[in-house]
Parts: C-alpha cells; structure tokens; sequence
C-alpha cells in the first residue's frame, strides 16, 4: 500500500498498526458544553451518556448567559481516546448544543470545585479539624459547640484530600458542586 | 403579514406553509382542534390509518419514495407511544418525518392526566430533537423550525408535543421565513484536504471499491448521477448496503450486488480484500462489517459522512471527510478530472480479474424445485414479471427481505423501502401504503413474509378506504423463517416458538377487507398468478405457499469476518462460534 501515497493509519482496524501505544488506556476529560437554555437540554446531555454507555465522574449546570439564553454544562468524563471523541461528536450532534469544547486538550485550563463539609467532633479532634481547615483556606460557615461545617474551593484532588484528612476527624455529611472549568488566557 | 389565529389553525397554516400535501394521523381527544381545522380545508389531504404505529412508516414509505419529509399526526398517550416504534425505525435509517402530538392541557400536565404520557421524554432519545409547546405564539416557529432539523444534515425523525389548550388558544402566526434556523446548519462541504488525499489515493489504488449506503440516497438525486458518473469514470467497483440498493443501477456492470451478513459473495470478498475502501454515506453497521478486528484488514478506509459521529465511531477512517454526499462527490469528481484522470489501470485489470472470480462461485444459486415453489425463486420471477415498469418495492424484516435484496434489482433510488437499523416487523405494509399515497400509479409491491405481515395487517382498513392497489407479497413458509435459521444454526435446532400457527386463510381474509386474494403453492402456476395480481386493479394479498425450511445464504455467522462466508447448507453445522452466539 505504499504506492497509495497515504500518511500511515492510526488504527487497528487500518492497514497500519502504528497507534498511539496508549490508545486504550482511560483519560480523564473535561468538556464545557454550551448548550439552549431550554427545557429538557439537561436531560438530552444526561440520556446521551446513560444511553450510550459513557461514564460521568461530574456534571455542573447553569445559566451563564441570561441574554443569550445559554447554559454552560460542565462534564468531567473518563474513556478510551476514541471514546472520549465520540462523546464530543454525540454532544454535537444534539440540536440545542452551540458549542462542545474539551477543555483538557484545548490548551491550559483551570478547574475548581466547591464543597461543604460538615464534621462533628469535641475536643483534640475539633481543634485539629479547625487546624486543617485553615491550612486548606477552608471557611467556618456554620458552627455548633459540636460541630463545624466549612466551605472550600479547589481542584477535586484538593477536596478529596481534604476529605481524606477530614474522615477520622468526624467528617459527618459532605456535598459536592463537581468542577467548574474554564481555558486560561484571553 | 403576522395573523392572528388558533394554534389548531397555525398547524394546519404551518403545514401548508411548508408544502406538505399529506398527513398520516389517527385523531383522538387531545387533537380534536386539530382535526376540526382539517376538516375545514381541502389542501391538504389526511389519511386515516387504523394504528398509530402504521401512521408513522406509512410516512416512512411517503418519505422514502420521494425524498420529502412525512408527517404524522396522533394524538396524546396511546397515540404517541405507540408511533414510538417507527419513530425509531426513522431514527435508525435517517428518514425525515414530522410528528405532531396532542398532549393534555398545560394544566394537567403532570398530574397523570387521562391519556397523558411524557411524550417529549420518552421521545427524547428516538428523536433527533422535540419540543413541547408551552404557548401559541411559538407554535408555528417551532413547526418551521422542525422541518429544517427534520430535513437539513442527517435527516431524522422530530416530534411536537402540543397540549390542547394551546390549540384552542389565539396567538400571532410566524410566517417560515421568519423562524430562526440559523443555529442549526450543518456543514455540507468536505475538507479539501482530505477531499484531496482520497483523490491522490484512488489515482494509485490496486484494489478499490466504492461502498455507499443510504446517506447517497439521502442526499438526493443530485449524489446519485455523481455517483454514477465517478464510478463509470473511474471503473472501479461498487457495492451498497440495504439502505443504498439503487443509488447505483443493479444492471451496472460494476454492481456487485448488497454486501455484509447476507450479501453477495464477490460483494464481501472484495470489501475484505481491497486496498482503498471508499465509504460513501454508510456508517460500518455491524451487519456490514462482522467481526471488526478482522474487517478489511489490508485497507485505507475513506468515510464520507455528514454526521461527524459517524466517523470513527466502530471503524476508523484513515480519510474521513464530513460533508453532504453530493457536495463532496462533487468536489472529488472535479478534482480527479483535473488532475487527469488517473487510474492504476494495470492493477485494476488484475482486480477485475479476481472480481470475476468470485462472481463465478455463484453464490445465490440454490435448489429449484418442480413441486414446491422457492422463495428465491418466486422473488426471481415477481423481479422477471415486473422489470422495466416503475416499480416501488417494500419489505417486512427477515428472511423475505434479504432475498428480495439479493433478488430483485434497482435501478434508481426511492424505489426500495426497507427497514434496516431497527429491522422492524410490520414496517412493510404501512410503508407501501405511504408509498402509493405519494405514486398513485406506480406499481407498489411489498414483499412480506407471513409473521412480519400479520403485525400490522389492519392496514387491510386503510387500503380499502382510499382505494391503495398495494400488493401485498406475502411469501408464506408458516415460518418465522430468520429466528428458524439462527435456532437451526445455534440453537441446535431447537425451534422455539418460530413457527405460525392458527395462520388465516390469507384470500378470505383479502375478501373479508374486500380485497382480492390469491393463494399460489405451485410453481408452474406461479407466473399466471403474478400476473393476475400484478393486473388486479385494487389491493392483493398474495399468498405464495413456499418452501418451509429454506434458509437464507450466503450468510457470514456473526462473530465472523467477511472471508468465512456460508454459501450453503452443507457447511451450516456449528457456524456460529461462542463468542458470536451472544450478538444478535
């Protein structure tokens, strides 16, 4: 096939084996996808995923444009390479779906997550608890003599290591925003 | 000019406006509004079917056959799920469709109304886009807006929910110029990088083929006299899958007949064989391909696609090019022509050769009987008796559809009405009806086998009603002959629940709808029994007594690759492996 002329395949199923060795391992991408500010957008994007079998570690939503009538999903998805790009190529496909960007390859990107921890605890335990927080820039926003609950910002690595910290020192409840994203840059 | 008017009247209006002159519908109460506008017009005509589910490929059928959307019109609950089985019959083989629903009343939406259903919800993932319309003013907008989606990029089917109380509501007309579309606009010209690199490819290329499928037909006669004139240009070979059989004439002399599972044999050999697989408007469905890992393995595989996510999606393009089938055709013709016609003449000689080949093995032959009528054979004959008129042809699923695939020749495109990707039983006779509603003097012929024909023969009703001379084929082996095959093959013969039994008589039925009924069951009689059918002025249920236990070859058992194809049943024993037992 050389007298074809054609930059080799990257494809198991072409004639040339010459695939990125890592093709089938699992990446983690972050998709911001902007979409109608419509009835049923949500469930378009959510029912594209479960239908389709595709994996959602984090899905936020809101009206970033109130003029404009868009929202601005935010999904954190994990798959093969060839998965990853059939999620983009489905979302795009969705009518009220303006624009799908993969915020993981398209340059620099910062991500951030907030979450509200509630832990309950007396004595050494809470000190400590109160010691972290402060060294995670955490905020005390609600206390009882048994109990704190603290806001905190960050990448979802630093709120799972938070939360790590947190479970011996009586972490009670926690809730989760899943990630915000945007590229970084003008 | 903005109007003041009913949203039961802006359907009607919205309708007009667009150009439609049939609906397929089945009132109920959530549409009365509805179906009072229609009954103070005459511009447009509505045909009354005798289930919803038949509504929806009857529109199927008017679509295919003549490239316009369908429109379908049912109302809420009941109504709507049961149109969901064509609308994703539409959805799976690209077929634009409108649907209108009625929905119970802004009001009691939500409280488990009677009739009520959450159509928009359980439409959603068998739709290329719904909307429920909450307000008249956006009703019409929004009847616009969806014959663009319906129509433009990949067609598919789109459903309007509209409650009851906004047909009954005034509200301002919007004219279709007025609507906005401009959001949704699909790209429609290739890259002509890529566009290039195909064409660089096809000059050097020792062992191409063209392999086109519905997106040709789709894209509209303009792609189809491309298509014609690359491949006669180019001399290379074609073959189509079901959803593209007469975008390339069947008396071509580079056809090769349909390929994948029950294709022809020089068809799959080739595909597995070629060196520069051109994709054009097909998306490499599992019938097609068989075991991936083994598909083509020595090709540069082109896709031509206008839904980016076809590509890539099972089988990867080492050229893929998103576009409209017609532009991009079009672009590659040129280029081709302009950079001076080249082909590898030499090696597409010895390509020819080995083509030859494989078409000398036959593979459609089988053992014609005095005593008892083939259905190949009886599909051999319907295709003699009735060459040269225009001739639309639909199919029910299963063993009759593959045959009449193998059998019967198109020579141009929308004469072929077949349920593909969801392979639906029942498909056929509403679809044929939908057909003649849009040809009503063409001859209109549904091959059927007996089980696919009984799911939905109240259609008997529609026919009768408005006079629809559709012939129903039924080739009737008092079998479900496909799942019999697969039970023979993998089941070990253990034919469970796929024989017919309490079968009607098939003519006193004809005669009970008042149709005419022909029962053949030998083959001497069976050319005067066509023709008597084929010379019937009215509908026909023909019923033609086959061969029980034929099975339907070539076949590649799933699991396989293209080159492990059956020819016959000699070789059947233990053909499907484990691993190819659980795909369906």
């Amino acid at each position: 096939m050389a007298a074809l002329n054609i930059q080799q395949g990257t494809s198991k199923h072409s004639a040339y084996d010459l695939r990125d060795p890592n093709a089938d391992a699992i990446e983690r991408h972050t998709l911001a996808v902007i979409v109608d500010n419509e009835a049923g957008v949500l469930a378009r994007v959510i029912g594209l995923f479960s239908g389709r079998g595709y994996n959602i570690d984090s899905l936020t939503v809101a009206e970033v444009d109130h003029l404009g009538h868009t929202s601005r999903i935010t999904i954190v998805t994990t798959g093969t390479p060839a998965v990853i790009e059939q999620i983009k190529a489905q979302l795009g496909r969705i009518v009220p779906v303006h624009e799908v960007h993969d915020l993981t390859v398209e340059g620099a990107s910062v991500e951030r997550e907030l979450a509200l921890f509630k832990v309950s605890g007396t004595g050494e335990k809470r000190v400590e608890a109160l010691r972290l927080a402060d060294i995670f820039r955490a905020n005390v926003v609600d206390s009882t003599l048994e109990s704190f609950v603290f806001e905190i910002t960050g990448t979802p690595q630093k709120i799972d290591a938070f939360a790590d910290l947190m479970r011996p020192l009586g972490l009670a409840e926690m809730a989760r925003t899943g990630v915000a994203a945007l590229a970084r840059g003008a | 000019m903005t109007q003041a008017m009913t949203g039961a009247k802006m359907v009607v209006q919205a309708l007009r406006d667009q150009g439609v002159e049939v609906i397929f519908g089945y009132p109920g109460g959530a549409v009365l509004p509805i179906y009072d506008e229609i009954f103070q017009q005459n511009e447009i005509r509505h045909i009354l079917v005798r289930h919803e589910q038949a509504a929806v490929h009857a529109a199927e059928g008017y679509a295919r056959s003549t490239g316009k959307p369908g429109v379908v019109l049912v109302t809420s609950g009941p109504g709507a799920t049961n149109a969901v089985t064509g609308i994703t019959d539409a959805l799976m083989d690209s077929i634009p469709l409108v649907v209108l629903t009625g929905q119970v009343p802004t009001f009691m939406v939500g409280n488990d109304a009677f009739q009520e259903a959450d159509t928009v919800g359980i439409t959603r993932p068998c739709t290329k886009h719904n909307w429920l319309v909450k307000e008249t003013d956006k009703l019409a907008e929004t009847i616009h807006q969806a014959f663009h989606v319906a129509t433009t990029g990949r067609p598919g089917p789109v459903l309007i929910d509209i409650p009851k109380d906004v047909q009954f509501a005034e509200g301002t007309y919007t004219e279709p110029r007025r609507a906005r579309v401009a959001h949704y606009q699909p790209r429609v010209k290739g890259d002509m990088a890529m566009i290039t690199r195909l064409v660089e490819a096809m000059e050097t290329a020792e062992r191409p083929i063209f392999y086109t499928g519905g997106g040709v037909i789709n894209s509209g006669d303009a792609a189809t006299q491309l298509l014609r004139e690359l491949a006669a240009a180019t001399g290379f070979p074609v073959t189509s899958t079901l959803m593209g059989l007469g975008a390339y004439p069947a008396s071509g002399e580079q056809w090769l007949g349909m390929l994948g599972m029950h294709g022809l044999y020089e068809a799959n050999l080739a595909m597995h064989d070629c060196d520069l697989m051109i994709n054009i408007g097909a998306r490499f469905d599992d019938r097609i391909t068989g075991r991936l890992s083994d598909f083509s393995p020595g090709s540069v595989k082109a896709h031509i696609d206008i839904d980016p996510s076809s590509i890539n999606k099972t089988v990867h393009a080492d050229i893929p090019i998103v576009g409209d089938v017609a532009h991009v055709l079009e672009d590659m013709l040129r280029l081709w022509k302009s950079r001076g016609r080249k082909v590898n003449k030499p090696a597409l000689a010895k390509w020819w050769a080995q083509i030859q080949e494989w078409r000398g093995v036959e593979c459609l032959t089988y053992v014609n009987s005095d005593t008892i009528i083939k259905p190949q054979y009886a599909l051999q004959r319907l295709e003699a008796l009735t060459k040269g008129q225009d001739r639309y042809i639909c199919t029910e699923v299963g063993q009759h559809q593959m045959w009449a695939a193998q059998f019967l020749g198109f020579e141009a495109p929308n004469r072929w009405m077949t349920s593909g990707g969801l392979g639906t039983m029942g498909y056929g006779f509403p679809a044929s009806i939908g057909v003649q509603i849009a040809h009503p003097e063409a001859l209109v012929i549904n091959v059927a086998g007996e089980g696919s024909w009984l799911m939905n023969m109240q259609e008997m009703g529609t026919a009768i009603q408005y006079n629809l001379p559709v012939k129903q084929f039924i080739l009737n082996n008092e079998r479900l002959g496909m799942v019999r095959q697969w039970q023979t093959l993998l089941h070990g013969g253990r034919h469970s629940h796929s024989w017919s039994e309490a079968l009607p008589d098939f003519v006193k039925l004809a005669e009970a709808f008042g149709a005419k009924g022909i029962q053949c069951k030998d083959p001497a009689d069976l050319d005067d029994a066509i023709a008597e059918m084929l010379a019937y002025d009215g509908p026909v249920i023909f019923d033609c007594l086959v061969e029980k236990h034929e099975n339907c070859f070539p076949m590649i058992p799933s699991g396989e690759p293209h080159n492990k194809m059956l020819l016959g049943d000699a070789s059947t024993d233990d053909a499907i492996g484990s691993s190819g037992a659980v795909l369906v």
